[in-house]
């Protein structure tokens, strides 16, 4: 087995700073408003971007389950606005399709 | 007694709203513990993986390049471009977390992952020391405890039960986003707009992942500003 210790050093750093650095350099000063907007929309813009990107880069036989799993969550969450239940509901979905498939 | 006990009570209050990340990382995260032994990776680099990088997505890819003997810069550099995002994320996050003190926010930003950004982004009105540190504590245990579980016995987990508990982490994403849709129709303009312009960009296959994320969000955010500007009915927050 190869020690990695340094690779690993190199990716927490790299993975780290820019985590980092947004808070340091925004965190004083004026920004200006329209920067303001552009960053109040990423949570949508980037949300909404990791549940397409879910859905295209699922495996093949897992593209019907993850979007019955995201379809679920989503309209149940719609409805009733209560995040664990529906996230529940998504993975039970998920996991009777995959079964089924498997079974078939 | 009164502050502690409000502590106590954030603390709660993020038990509760960061339980759908601890669900779905622990599974995740022994996966990624069983793939790394099965990649012939010591315990204690595994670990530390997990705990120093503490970035899903990148560390499976890291796996992968590591197995095909790609070299430390480009695993390096590899890493940097997939978890770029966060710097958006983080960005985003930087303004509403103005109420809290400046010498928390190193450790706050390392725990800046896409779920518990997700989580305390639609969770604005709630934004306090504790309730942030809890959300993050709680994920990163998840994550961390999850890797070492996975190295140790991972062969236990069905692979059907690990897959559609991995799905639960889109689920969150959509419960999260949904509700929101109702509120405004920006939001909905938003998120379809953004959703289309990634198809656009993931096809055109001209840029590669990380790139195509950051890309993506920048984009689709620019034309959030134009587009509302020019219709003047934003709502302020």
């Amino acid at each position: 087995m190869k020690n990695y210790f340094l690779l690993i050093l190199g990716m927490t750093v790299v993975t780290y700073l820019p985590r980092l650095i947004p808070f340091i350099a925004l965190n004083d000063g004026k920004i200006n408003k329209s920067v303001k907007k552009f960053l109040s929309y990423i949570p949508y813009t980037s949300l909404s971007i990791l549940i397409i990107r879910g859905i295209m880069t699922a495996g093949n036989g897992m593209k019907i389950a993850t979007i019955a799993g995201i379809g679920m969550a989503g309209i149940l969450s719609y409805i009733k606005e209560n995040l664990v239940l529906s996230v529940l509901a998504g993975i039970l979905l998920a996991f009777a399709i995959i079964n089924t498939t498997v079974i078939i | 007694m009164e502050s502690a006990k409000n502590t106590k009570d954030k603390i709660k209050e993020a038990i509760i709203i960061g339980l759908p990340i601890v669900i779905g990382y622990f599974p995740i995260a022994m996966a990624f513990g069983l793939l790394s032994k099965n990649t012939s990776i010591s315990f204690m680099d595994t670990s530390l993986l997990s705990m120093m990088v503490y970035a899903g997505a990148s560390q499976f890819m890291a796996l992968d390049l590591m197995s095909a003997g790609v070299t430390a810069a480009n695993i390096i550099l590899a890493t940097f471009l997939l978890n770029l995002r966060h710097m958006m994320m983080s960005a985003s996050l930087a303004v509403e977390f103005k109420g809290i003190p400046k010498k928390y926010l190193p450790v706050l930003a390392f725990g800046i992952t896409d779920e518990t950004f997700s989580v305390i982004s639609f969770n604005k009105e709630k934004i306090t020391l504790p309730f942030v540190f809890a959300i993050n504590v709680l994920a990163y245990c998840s994550w961390a405890l999850g890797t070492m579980v996975g190295y140790a016995v991972g062969e236990i987990l069905p692979v059907s039960l690990q897959t559609s508990l991995s799905i639960g982490l889109y689920a969150m994403f959509a419960s999260l986003l949904f509700p929101e849709i109702k509120k405004s129709r920006n939001i909905l303009f938003l998120s379809i707009i953004s959703a289309l312009i990634y198809i656009l960009i993931f096809y055109s296959n001209i840029f590669t992942s990380g790139w195509d994320i950051i890309l993506g969000i920048i984009v689709s955010s620019i034309l959030g500003v134009q587009f509302f500007n020019e219709n003047n009915e934003e709502r302020e927050n």
